[in-house]
Formats: structure tokens, C-alpha cells, sequence
């Protein structure tokens, strides 16, 4: 048995090496990488398009609305508020991470899931990469207005 | 080497000559003696992992119908382009979005034979935007877009039969050309063919490549009788010219090869299209009744449409005197080919024993000074000494293209002796010849025939391989050759196999393709009337006997995956919404028992496949292409039940 279990072990691997989206380049891996090379402000707010702070106010409900219809289109086929679906829930997502973590995962998720230690985590428990789903940055920011309104969802056990 | 000179002009011997030589090729070679590389070609041939071909040559497939890409100096071939041809690859032809495209007089055609890949143009410089290619038998010419590497427009060329000479490009991409090489009646009618030089007659047609978007045939010239065989614009001082060569002279309507190869000189047609352009404002024109389609992809539905057309523009040398000249060349030519200055025109005598260059400017001197030896149907033909620029001799037997390197050289490819010869513009002296192997066709330059060449490498289409590659059967790939042509002497680099039968090509370098590159569909543009852009909207719904299934598919499932109340009897539409936006990231479907292809849709775009169930069952359906890690996981079922059935529709949406 323990041979079928290191077989099924490799295929898995296999089919993770197929898997990347960024075609022909390095490839994302599963083992999560020491997170040397990466500068404090990325281990806690990410790689990517955002480098300074963002700074919240009170929701502003049009905007979170705005990202609502965004997350619909773009994000729901693959996560839920309140329970895992293909990828993590997000319900209390705005609570886990920074404001900037959620941008750039969202603006540079290719990049996250090959170099960030949180991003990897993710990834080896989900098997399915965070897909880049052509938002702007103004479309993340509204898209993190609508996941503060669901701050205080508790997802259902996985 | 045999001595052209004691040949003299008959072609029999020509011919047997030829044969002479090739099958002492064939016989006394080995790929180990003979068209070896040279020293260091590995190295120049070689593209490291992860980068880019300096250049990409866009190959025609011949009877493949397609058009083929292929890196240089590589010769990797990394792309079919579907164009005339169905491509169960990715469903081009198959489905509901695409098949409007291959709509004609004679209905729906799935096949062509695709001779001439033409680049557009901007000021004489070939500019990444387009790809024009003909369809020779059932006459078309297809539009490529680069920008997605896919065809988006279709025109049929109505009062054509073999539309050889086509699509060769004015040098702003105002019109591409076509012409008649097989003369038809026009219009068609029921007629004895031994009655051809009564009744048959040739066309010469201009198409505007964009008017609203679109391909649009903006005018025919009615001309003789004869085969028009290829074709290039003039460009520099010779612009607002095009140059058509033709071929049976004689008008034999049988055994061609012997009896349209008796004259001593056919004809290049030099037609004048700016003194057409005005005889059309002008209204001097006459509106002629005929048939044909316009195909062209919506820009914002990305769904073919067809347009059937019933008129046009005819105009007739006769009344427009100075529109057509007819330059006499010898023997039955082939290519026509203008130089990089547009000065000097090169014809491809495939029968003589010379090559003879026509001077544009003693052209028109001639034009002035009336230097005419004839006239046929209106059109005056011109005195050969009085155009003649200068002959090439020794050019190697069955001179049939010509290209150039932008510094002052021009390549032939000479079929029967199976090489390419280098010459030098104004001297006309040869300077070097290489051996191709075998039987070159037409040869390639990136931007060859432009106004300025890439002059860096030049590529032989060959028309036989035999012992070049390994034994297949009868049936052998065609092959390439690539020539470094950066020194004086001429060096064989690389052979690679190509697909279909390649005729032209062109080439360009990656630098001007890659900055148009689009990487996705963007959904909130996409205007298909059956996308839907949310897995909310994603469901199933029945019009009497058709089934709408608005699908969504997305890394790695389909909403909705199970679909249930189909009867047989029952047409069922998978309109298939990939909600990917990511670059790279297409889905495919295929369903059990369809009779048809599967469909590959790209990210942001949408795609119908058409299901007839005959029996009931549970049927899986599934992606094609491995998308993610849980590729195998993305699946689904759809219910057929019997057609007096009463189960409803339902399925499970979001």
C-alpha cells in the first residue's frame, strides 16, 4: 500500500508540474520556499503592484456594492463567502490579511503562489492556483471594500 | 555545369535537360555528400530555451488549406492557422461561430488550396497587422488578424476561376489583388469549350481590405482570355501600378503544356490602379450581375456572418485607355517580382533561358512615345526592347521567383536545375548559385519583396524531398531549406519538413508581430447573444426542440455539470462562456456521440457546439484541454431521455 500511496504521491506532483499558468516559464512548486529574498513589507502585504499602505475609512457601501458585482463575475466561480469551494473561503479573509496581501494576490497571483510562503501554504491545500482574473487595480480595491463587509462571516468548518 | 547557350529555345530539350540533371542528383547523391551545412550552422540555427526566433515565416499550406508559422532560423513550426480549411483542433469550421466563414456561391465549402501568404503594408513595409491569403480553387481571399493569429474575414471573387495571381498588396495595404488563371465565360454560361478564344474571357480584381472593418471588392478589369499566373505591385516610383503575368497566350483550351507553350513571348499586364481608382469616380464603369460572399467575424459577437453580394464593378481597357499595357516576356512567365526601389521588374520565364528585368521608367517612356507592336481587346502592347532593362544569363534552367536582399541583390529560384541563383540588380550578373534540395518553388526573404528587406536569410520551398528525411511511404513531406545570405556566398543552415504543400511565404520579425499580441478576450466586451459572464446567469433552456445550454467553465468545472429533460430527437446548443481572464488559459469541450468537433474557447470568449442525442442514456462531457491540476475532475453528464418523455428541464446552476 505504502508503494500506491508514493505512486499517487508522485502523480500528484506530476500534474502540479503541468499546471502552471504561466506556460513554459518556472513553474509553481509545492514546497513552500524559505522566504529569504523576500523584504518584511512582503512577507506581511505581498508581492506585487501594491507597495505602500492603503488607508481605510468607514465602508463606503457603493464601492463594496461595485465590488460585490466584481466578485460575482470574476471571483465567484471559484471561492464562496461563507464555505470552501474550489479555493478558500473569504468570509473574515479581511481579518487573516492585510488589505495590501489581498490586492496583490489578487493583481499578481502568478508571482504570489511561486514566492510567497503564504501563497505556497495555500496552494498545497487547495491544489488549484489563485487564477489572475484581469482586474485593475481599481477593481481590487473595490473588490477589498465588498470583503470587508463580510468580515464577520465565520466559513463552516472544512 | 551544361551550357544553357547550346539549348537554345527548345524546350523539349530544356526539359529533358532537366531531367538529365535532377535524376543525376537523385542518383549520385547522399544527404552525406551533397547540401551539407556548413561549420558553425548549429550555432547560427539555434534559438535557446525560452526565447524567440528572431524571425517568424508564415508559410501557405498548399492543399492543407492553412496557413503554417515557423520560427527562423529555427524551423520550428509552433502555429497552423485554420483559413480555408476545417480545423477539428480547435473547431474553426465546426462551429456555430465559425462556419458562416467558409459560406460561398457554391455553399458551404470546408477546403482550398492556399498559395500566397501576403503581409500588409505600411509604406511599402510589411507592418504586422495582417495576413492575406488566396484560396485558388473556388476564388477567395481570407484576412488573418495578428493581433489574435486568427482569420476574421472571407471574401469570394466572383467571374474567377483559379485565383493564382492573388493576394499581392499595394503598398499602404490599399487593395490585394486576384485574377483569373483558369479564364471562364463571363458570366458563366453553358458554352462548348473548343469555342474558348470566342467566349472566354479574365478578370483582374481589386479588394479594399478594410471598409468598415471588412473586405470589400471594389472593382474587376475585364481582360483577355489568358492564364494570369502571379503578380506584384509596383511601389516608389512605380507606385500606383500592379504587374500580372499570363500565360497561354495561344488560348489553348487543351493539353496545355505543349500548346500554350508555343510562343516565343507571353505577356506581364501592367495595370494602372490609381487611372482605375479615378475611371470608378469618374462613374466610367459598367454594374455587371453576378454573385458572391462576404464573410467576416463581428468584432464584438466574434460570430461569422455572411453577406451575399449581387454586383460589380466592371471596368473595360477598351474605355479606359492607358488602364491596362501588356510588356512582352518570354516564355510562358511565372513570377513577377519588383525590386526593392521599384525600378526594375522581374519576370520568371519558367520556360526561357534567360531572365528577363523590365525598367519601369523606359516603360513609361515607351507609354509616351507610343513604342506599341499590337494591340489586343483595347489593350496596346509594348515593345520589348523598348522595356527591356537587361537580361540575366545562365540563370539556371526553370527561373520561376525572384527575391531580394535590400542591398542589391536579387534571388531566383530556378525549378529545373533546382537552385537558387544570386545576381546582381543593373549588372545582371550572376555571382553565386547553391543547390537546393529538391525542386525549388518559391523562395522567401523576410520582407523580400518590400521596400526594405530584412536581407538576413532566405528560405527554398522545396517540392521534393525524397531522401532528405525518413521513409514514410509514398507520401513525403515537402521541406525547407534556410540559406544564410549575410556574406557573399550563400549557406545552406538548416532543412526543416513543412506541412501541406508551402507555395510562398513571408516573413517578419517577431519584434513587430509581438507588440499587437492580444492575451485575452476581455468578458465585459464579450457581446455573443447566448455568453453569459457569471456562473449566476449559467442555465439551461428549452425552445420547443432546441435546448439552450448558456455553460460557464472555469479552472476546473463546468456550471452547470449536470443537465437533465433532453429528449431525443432534441438539437442541443453547448454555448460555452470560458470566464477565464487569464492569458493561456483556454477550455475545451467534447461530448459523447457529437458529430462534429470538439471546441477549444479561449479566455473571455464564447463557443457553440451543436449535440443531436439519438438514444437515450447518460452522456459525460468533458474538458479537452488539461487546464489545471484537477483537469480530469472537470466533467459533467447530460440526460437524454426517450422522445415522448415528460421529465422537464432542470440542472444545477449557481
Amino acid at each position: 500500500m505504502k508503494t500506491v500511496y508514493f505512486i499517487q504521491a508522485i502523480l500528484l506532483a506530476l500534474l502540479f508540474a503541468g499546471c502552471g499558468s504561466d506556460s513554459g516559464k518556472e513553474q509553481a512548486n509545492a514546497h513552500p520556499a524559505p522566504p529569504q529574498g523576500l523584504s518584511e513589507w512582503q512577507l506581511e502585504h505581498g508581492i506585487g503592484p501594491i507597495t505602500s499602505k492603503v488607508t481605510l475609512e468607514a465602508v463606503n457601501v457603493e464601492l463594496a456594492q461595485q465590488g460585490q458585482a466584481l466578485f460575482d463575475v470574476k471571483c465567484a466561480p471559484c471561492h464562496k463567502v461563507d464555505e470552501r469551494y474550489i479555493g478558500p473561503p473569504l468570509g473574515g479573509v479581511v481579518k487573516r490579511r492585510t488589505p495590501e496581501y489581498i490586492m496583490n494576490m489578487m493583481l499578481n497571483p502568478d508571482e504570489m503562489v511561486k514566492k510567497h510562503p503564504e501563497a505556497q501554504k495555500l496552494l498545497a491545500k487547495y491544489l488549484a492556483p489563485m487564477t489572475y482574473q484581469n482586474v485593475s487595480e481599481a477593481d481590487a480595491r473595490a473588490l477589498l471594500e465588498f470583503l470587508r463587509t463580510q468580515a464577520d462571516v465565520v466559513p463552516k468548518p472544512e | 555545369m551544361i551550357n544553357v547557350s547550346l539549348i537554345k529555345k527548345r524546350l523539349g530539350l530544356i526539359l529533358f535537360a532537366g531531367a538529365v540533371i535532377f535524376a543525376l542528383v537523385i542518383a549520385c547523391s547522399t544527404p552525406q555528400q551533397l547540401g551539407t551545412a556548413t561549420d558553425d550552422a548549429a550555432a547560427k540555427v539555434y534559438v535557446a530555451p525560452g526565447s524567440y526566433d528572431e524571425f517568424y515565416g508564415f508559410f501557405s499550406g498548399g492543399f492543407s488549406g492553412q496557413v503554417t508559422v515557423y520560427g527562423l532560423p529555427s524551423g520550428r513550426l509552433f502555429r497552423v492557422i485554420p483559413v480555408f480549411s476545417q480545423n477539428p483542433e480547435n473547431g474553426y469550421g465546426y462551429t456555430e461561430e465559425s462556419k458562416q466563414l467558409m459560406m460561398t456561391s457554391h455553399g458551404f465549402i470546408p477546403w482550398d488550396d492556399a498559395h500566397h501568404p501576403e503581409l500588409s503594408q505600411s509604406d511599402g513595409v510589411p507592418d504586422g497587422r495582417w495576413l492575406f491569403i488566396n484560396a485558388n480553387n473556388t476564388p477567395r481571399i481570407a484576412r488573418i488578424d495578428l493581433s489574435t493569429f486568427e482569420t476574421d474575414n472571407i471574401i469570394e471573387i466572383p467571374n474567377s476561376g483559379g485565383n493564382h495571381a492573388s493576394p499581392f498588396i499595394t503598398p499602404n495595404s490599399e487593395y490585394v489583388v486576384a485574377s483569373t488563371r483558369f479564364s471562364l465565360p463571363i458570366p458563366q454560361k453553358d458554352v462548348p469549350i473548343a469555342e474558348y478564344k470566342q467566349h472566354f474571357k479574365g478578370t483582374i480584381s481589386f479588394i479594399k481590405p478594410d471598409v468598415d472593418g471588412h473586405m470589400e471588392l471594389a472593382f474587376q478589369i475585364m481582360v483577355p482570355g489568358y492564364d494570369y499566373d502571379l503578380s506584384h505591385s509596383g511601389k516608389g516610383p512605380s507606385y500606383g501600378w500592379s504587374f500580372f503575368t499570363c500565360y497561354n497566350t495561344e488560348q489553348a483550351n487543351t493539353l496545355l503544356e505543349v500548346n500554350a507553350s508555343r510562343n516565343d513571348k507571353d505577356f506581364i499586364a501592367a495595370v494602372n490602379w490609381k487611372l482605375a481608382e479615378q475611371a470608378i469616380a469618374e462613374g466610367n464603369y459598367t454594374t455587371m450581375n453576378t454573385e458572391f460572399y462576404r464573410n467576416y467575424i463581428d468584432h464584438d459577437s466574434r460570430i461569422a456572418h455572411s453577406e451575399r453580394k449581387s454586383e460589380v464593378r466592371v471596368l473595360d481597357p477598351q474605355k479606359v485607355p492607358g488602364l491596362v499595357y501588356y510588356l512582352p516576356t518570354p516564355k510562358s512567365p511565372h513570377g513577377v517580382d519588383v525590386d526593392p526601389s521599384g525600378e526594375y521588374i522581374v519576370a520568371g520565364g519558367k520556360l526561357a533561358t534567360v531572365i528577363p528585368v523590365h525598367s519601369f521608367s523606359k516603360m513609361i517612356k515607351a507609354i509616351e512615345t507610343k513604342q506599341f507592336e499590337g494591340e489586343v481587346d483595347g489593350i496596346p502592347i509594348l515593345k520589348y526592347e523598348a522595356v527591356m532593362a537587361g537580361e540575366v544569363q545562365n540563370p539556371g534552367l526553370g527561373p520561376l521567383h525572384t527575391e531580394f536582399d535590400g542591398k542589391g541583390y536579387a534571388y531566383t529560384s530556378a525549378f529545373i536545375s533546382s537552385e537558387i541563383v544570386k545576381w546582381k540588380l543593373g549588372t545582371w550578373e550572376v555571382v553565386d548559385r547553391v543547390p537546393c534540395y529538391y525542386s525549388i518553388g518559391h523562395l522567401m526573404i523576410p520582407g523580400g519583396d518590400s521596400k526594405k528587406p530584412w536581407g538576413k536569410y532566405v528560405v527554398a520551398m522545396n517540392k521534393i524531398t525524397k531522401d532528405r528525411y525518413l521513409p514514410t511511404g509514398p507520401e513525403l513531406a515537402h521541406s525547407a531549406q534556410l540559406f544564410d545570405i549575410s556574406g557573399d556566398k550563400m549557406k545552406l543552415l538548416l532543412d526543416f519538413p513543412t506541412l501541406g504543400e508551402p507555395h510562398y511565404a513571408q516573413g517578419i520579425p517577431a519584434e513587430i508581430l509581438m507588440k499587437n499580441s492580444v492575451k485575452i478576450y476581455p468578458l465585459e466586451k464579450n457581446q455573443h447573444p447566448y455568453a453569459v459572464k457569471s456562473e449566476k446567469e449559467a442555465r439551461v433552456e428549452r425552445q420547443g426542440k432546441a435546448v439552450h445550454i448558456y455553460m460557464t467553465t472555469i479552472r476546473t468545472h463546468f456550471v452547470p455539470d449536470n443537465i437533465e429533460g433532453v429528449k431525443v430527437g432534441d438539437k442541443v446548443y453547448f454555448h460555452t462562456t470560458n470566464l477565464e481572464q487569464d492569458w493561456d488559459t483556454p477550455h475545451g469541450l467534447a461530448v459523447q456521440g457529437a458529430n462534429t468537433s470538439e471546441i477549444l474557447i479561449m479566455p473571455g470568449d464564447t463557443k457553440t457546439l451543436i449535440w443531436e442525442p439519438k438514444k437515450p442514456g447518460v452522456f459525460p462531457f468533458y474538458c479537452t484541454d488539461f487546464c489545471s491540476a484537477l483537469h480530469q475532475e472537470m466533467q459533467g453528464y447530460i440526460r437524454v431521455s426517450p422522445a415522448n418523455s415528460n421529465i422537464q428541464i432542470s440542472y444545477n446552476g449557481r
